[in-house]
């Protein structure tokens, strides 16, 4: 039910992000999420992508520090509220998000939201219990 | 153990009486043999004659690395050529080394000295040392030689180079004590591995390190892979060569100085004051003893600090700490004295953080401002960008708090920071002063 995350470390100067975009093209790699959390000094660059190994492989050898990290992968109904009615069922069970961005491929009819969590599993468990759908890797992977 | 029993516990008060009479003696006599010190102490208006406690050392000026090439080679010898029996030089990295003379006494002073130290570490008669420090003009081999010698230990006189061959001899000749630079000693390790040889097998106890800054951490890793305990020795060739200083087994915090030989102060390396005890600065030494080649308030440019605080061991002599940096890679920032090495020690403790680091100093209006450089590697990395801010507070504030300046941190990519050589460039001053 996980989905792994790669991270990256960036300065914040020009041509950085596009400097790990053309790494993973040039490697042969496809980007399915990205997003950039950024402050005044640094980035973090958070990436989902079909090959974490070949992606992370790449990246360092060109220099850069690479983090991996669990994530989940959310089926979010593609209509008013849907986000809303996920995040009211862990706000209820005491479950802190860390952070949520949009993938850029839709599941069917429904929305992809990644979300991390500092506990996982707790995350996953009170979310199936609620009947949302939670995505497993190897699909995210190659949606 | 301590080899000296009488002259290593004295009480200060004896101590400091002893200091004195020595120091008289030892101004007198340079001051009407070495024409350079005559100049010196004449140009500051200082006769030997008025140094009436150890406080008046202050008067006399400093000595310095220059002074010594200026003098080239004989030229600060305090006693004819037929009284020397012994010529040493130390390598300089430029231009011609500094060279430095013993006479008969001066050895069996230096002699006592490295039993002394030896025995700190807990060397005893009947140990067989492995002394892998060079033999030559190089003071390493020959000191640790003669302190062996004196103490009544077997030594082994292996010298550098060879290290397969070292490994096999002290497997065989049964070596306990070590004695060579901490960095040859992790590479005896590596090269004993590659030979399938385990220093668990071997019969030593304990190993003196020294001639070249270390620091804990490698102290820990000596341990591990030699297995036994590794005891810090300091000494530089124009006071005596090793010696000068050594750690004791039973603290292993801090470098016993012989002050019955040397007097130890520290100072601001930029003003020349010396400073109260604790404070660091630049360790200066006068020898007090020593005939042929006295050296008075020599500047070392090693930074460290005095600790006077009285030691499990019984030793009554104050405890140098560990060499942090040299006083040439002092920066003044806003009136504070920094030392790159200091900011290296405030990063090695924060876990997950490399000593991966650069100092810029900018002058904005007339303030000057510090950032430093930090390079994030995965240990240090996170996801989450609370984590690394987080980071950064902690460096700022442990920076504010052990050198009492407050620096901007700025986390950059790995290897941004500029090398030279495949040494990393540690300061950049931008201020035109
Ligand atoms: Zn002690």
């Amino acid at each position: 039910m996980r989905v792994e995350q790669i991270s990256v470390f960036l300065e914040n100067k020009a041509g950085r992000l596009a400097e790990v975009t053309r790494i993973l093209s040039e490697a042969g790699v496809n980007i399915r999420a990205l997003s950039l959390a950024d402050t005044s000094d640094f980035g973090i660059l958070r990436l989902i992508v079909n090959d974490n190994e070949k992606a992370k492989e790449a990246l360092k050898a060109n220099g850069f520090t690479v983090g991996k990290t669990d994530v989940v992968a959310v089926e979010v109904e593609d209509r008013p509220g849907g986000l809303h009615k996920i995040l009211d069922i862990l706000r209820k069970a005491g479950i802190n998000v860390e952070y949520m961005y949009a993938f850029v491929q839709q599941s069917g009819n429904n929305a992809v939201i990644i979300f991390r969590f500092d506990n996982l599993d707790e995350a996953v468990r009170v979310l199936t219990e609620n009947g949302v759908t939670v995505i497993n890797g190897s699909r995210v992977y190659s949606m | 153990m301590i080899y000296d029993m009488e002259y290593e516990t004295l009480p200060r008060e004896a101590l400091e009486a002893i200091q004195l009479r020595r120091l008289q003696n030892t101004l007198q006599r340079v001051y009407a043999t070495v024409p350079f010190y005559k100049k010196r102490f004449d140009e500051v208006g200082f006769k030997p004659a008025d140094l009436r406690t150890l406080e008046d050392l202050r008067r006399v000026p400093f000595t310095t690395k220059q002074d010594l090439r200026d003098n080239y080679p004989y030229g600060l010898f305090a006693v004819p050529m037929e009284n020397v029996v012994r010529i040493h030089a130390s390598s300089g990295t430029t231009g011609k080394p500094t060279v430095v003379g013993y006479t008969a006494r001066d050895i069996e002073t230096w002699a006592t000295l490295m039993a002394r130290s030896l025995s700190a570490a807990g060397a005893t008669r009947g140990d067989i040392i492995h002394n892998a420090y060079g033999y030559g003009l190089f003071t390493g081999g020959l000191g640790v030689h003669y302190g062996a010698e004196k103490l009544g230990a077997s030594v082994i006189p292996i010298s550098g180079g060879n290290t397969k061959r070292q490994i096999m001899i002290m497997k065989d000749f049964g070596a306990t004590i070590l004695t060579c630079t901490p960095s040859y000693a992790l590479h005896l390790a590596e090269v004993a591995q590659e030979m399938g040889v385990d220093f668990k097998d071997l019969k030593f106890k304990s190993g003196l390190f020294g001639a070249e800054p270390w620091s804990e951490k490698m102290r820990e890793e000596i341990e591990k892979k030699l297995h036994l305990d590794a005891v810090d020795i300091y000494g530089l060739s124009e006071v005596i060569g090793p010696g000068v200083a050594v750690e004791c087994l039973e603290a292993k915090a801090g470098l016993h100085i012989f002050e019955d030989h040397f007097i130890a102060e520290i100072i601001d390396p930029a003003t020349g004051e010396v400073l109260p005890p604790g404070s660091v600065g630049e360790l200066v030494f006068t020898s007090i003893t020593k005939e042929a080649f006295p050296v008075i308030r020599y500047r070392t440019r090693d930074i460290t600090s005095l600790n006077p605080e009285p030691c499990v061991c019984g030793r009554t002599f104050v405890r140098m700490n560990r060499v942090s940096g040299r006083s040439d890679d002092m920066l003044i920032i806003r009136g504070v004295n920094v030392f790159p090495s200091q900011i290296e020690s405030v990063l090695m403790e924060i876990q997950g953080v490399e000593p991966h680091y650069q100092l810029i100093v900018d002058r904005e209006g007339n303030l000057d401002m510090l950032t430093v450089l930090v390079e994030v590697g995965e240990s240090a990395f996170s996801d989450k960008v609370k984590t690394l801010q987080d980071l950064e507070k902690v460096i700022t504030k442990n920076i504010k708090e052990y050198l009492g300046i407050s620096a901007k941190v700025k986390l950059v990519e790995p290897k941004t920071i500029a090398r030279s050589e495949g040494k990393a460039v540690r300061v950049i001053d931008n201020r035109k002063l």
